[in-house]
């Protein structure tokens, strides 16, 4: 199994970091093409004024924004882990004040020794929703945060299951990519909210010259497209953090299965997380693509299917819990005996 | 044109060979960091143990003989300052003498609630469980990456460069018997009610 698994991983973890350098700069040729355009567009509009009227030849649009842009990524980039911290409220464990928080951190200990990688920071969220998720740049600086509802509820092994799932995304840097699109979502969605009230409520008053026959034309094309993708912008970003999670949910059960080598652990801890109603109460929509459940629980999630499959950000639960008890039955029969040792709770 | 090809290949050759050498140089000090890994997780658990025994020594006068064993198979298994090729050998049946004591311990443990209500014996139980389980995780990643290792430098072609990267097949860290595979299973009821 495992001289398989170490070509993947690096393919894998190549993968991710090319993704989030192509996302990074998607993100800012998106600004410069909101900038630029915008430029083009009233260059376009102005060329025809007469001499002593505004003409727009310098991009000051497309220089502002493709500055703004680049900072935004880089300041997404490099804070997004804190700022997904601190968006669902966590606070770290140092020094364990319980049992239940000591057995937290042991069992992420156990898991690192597993997965060959340094001890990631330890969160708990005081969510009483059974969740989980993993945030960071690589496994040198990665953050695994648990809510209270998932404490509570877990036998040991079940949130070691949980725990080595975390472990997976941060080894293979999917923590790279899912935390800097977490903090580009984050940005657009602002952006979004803000720029609704200026380009709805902000026109009015535009004086309309017709000196240039088709130019006009392609004047008001160009303001169709362009005003289109900063309304289609959120909606995009937003499909794109589901369809980047969902794949990488199978994989990183499949990586819990390896470190712990006990897959139905993890397929009870998920059978409890789904069967569980307590409603998340810490972790919100920016964050839902990182978790190792929806915390949403949108019903989307539960249905396999077409539209299932382009919106939701995890795949079915069922799915997966077929697959890891498949895992342990292979697991079972190679070992040459029926699963006993099988949590049943 | 036709005195290039030579030429070519013989560059294609050469990072072939420079690439298959890094592997398994990379792969060697990786087997040697696991291995390191489980000795940092044994003198966990030989530093644990003086504990262990001193806080149900008191309440545990009737099961001297259990206690006695604990004692001895650690002190065997600190000993034990193994090297050469027979090193993985020697501390695997060392500390697995010790796993298989320990897992009695804690059996007798179990018996006696009063025991595990006093004190910290609870706590210790936990850390116990957490120790047994960071041996056997750290004896995975050792035994994975041996097998890894091992694979790579039999295989053809990476074979041909096992000579020139000093690789030798790595031991794998084997249980002995059916007792002892049972061992981080003493007791995982250790859910703390909150």
């Amino acid at each position: 199994m495992s001289g398989e698994a170490a070509p993947n991983l690096f393919q894998q973890q190549d993968a991710n970091r090319r993704r989030t350098t192509l996302l990074v700069v998607c993100f800012v040729l998106f600004f410069a093409w909101l900038g630029f355009g915008g430029d083009y567009i009233y260059y376009l509009a102005t060329l025809h004024n007469l001499p002593y009227e505004p003409h727009h030849t310098f991009p000051w649009f497309g220089i502002v924004l493709t500055f703004v842009g680049t900072w935004i990524a880089w300041y997404g980039y490099s804070t997004g882990p804190e700022k997904v911290l601190w968006s669902t409220g966590a606070h770290e464990i140092t020094i364990p004040a319980n049992d239940q928080e000591k057995q937290l951190v042991n069992v992420v200990e156990e898991m690192a020794i597993a997965a060959g990688i340094p001890r990631p920071r330890i969160w708990v969220v005081d969510d009483p929703a059974p969740n989980a998720f993993a945030t960071g740049t690589d496994p040198q600086h990665a953050h695994i945060a648990v809510t209270q509802g998932l404490l509570d509820l877990m036998s040991r092994d079940e949130l070691q299951g949980v725990v080595a799932h975390e472990l997976g995304h941060i080894k293979n840097f999917d923590v790279r990519l899912m935390t800097t699109l977490a903090a580009l979502v984050g940005v657009v969605l602002l952006i979004r909210d803000g720029t609704g009230r200026f380009f709805w409520g902000g026109r009015g008053g535009g004086r309309s010259r017709d000196r240039g026959g088709n130019l006009g034309v392609l004047v008001v094309v160009l303001l169709v497209i362009w005003i289109l993708s900063w309304i289609l912008a959120p909606i995009i970003t937003q499909m794109l953090a589901m369809a980047v999670s969902r794949k990488r949910e199978y994989l990183a059960d499949a990586m819990s299965a390896q470190f712990t080598r006990n897959p139905a652990a993890l397929a009870s801890a998920l059978t409890k997380i789904e069967d569980s109603d307590a409603p998340a109460t810490h972790l919100k929509a920016g964050a839902a693509h990182l978790c190792i459940c929806d915390p949403l629980d949108r019903k989307l999630n539960d249905h396999p299917g077409t539209l299932g499959d382009v919106m939701a950000s995890h795949p079915p639960i069922e799915m997966r819990i077929i697959r890891l008890k498949g895992m342990g039955y292979a697991q079972a029969k190679a070992e040459g005996h029926l699963p006993p040792e099988a949590p049943t709770a | 044109m036709g005195s290039w090809i030579p030429l070519i290949l013989l560059v294609v050759v050469v990072l072939w060979a420079i690439s298959a050498f890094n592997g398994l140089v990379s792969l060697k000090n990786q087997t040697v960091n696991a291995f390191k890994q489980i000795d940092v997780q044994l003198k966990r658990r030989h530093d644990l143990i003086p504990n262990l025994v001193n806080s149900v020594k008191g309440a545990m006068d009737f099961e001297k003989s259990t206690l006695e064993a604990v004692v001895q198979a650690r002190n065997q298994a600190v000993q034990v300052n193994a090297a050469g090729p027979d090193a993985v050998k020697q501390i695997s049946q060392a500390e697995n003498a010790l796993s298989g004591a320990l897992s009695k311990l804690m059996v007798v443990v179990e018996r006696y609630p009063d025991l595990k209500a006093t004190g910290n014996v609870g706590q210790l139980q936990e850390e116990l469980t957490s120790t047994e389980n960071r041996i056997s995780f750290a004896r995975q990643l050792y035994n994975d990456t041996a097998t890894q290792y091992n694979t790579k430098q039999q295989q053809f072609p990476a074979s041909l460069m096992a000579g020139l990267a000093h690789a030798a097949p790595a031991q794998l860290w084997e249980i002995d018997d059916q007792a002892d595979r049972a061992v981080p299973q003493v007791d995982l009821s250790m859910k703390p009610k909150a």
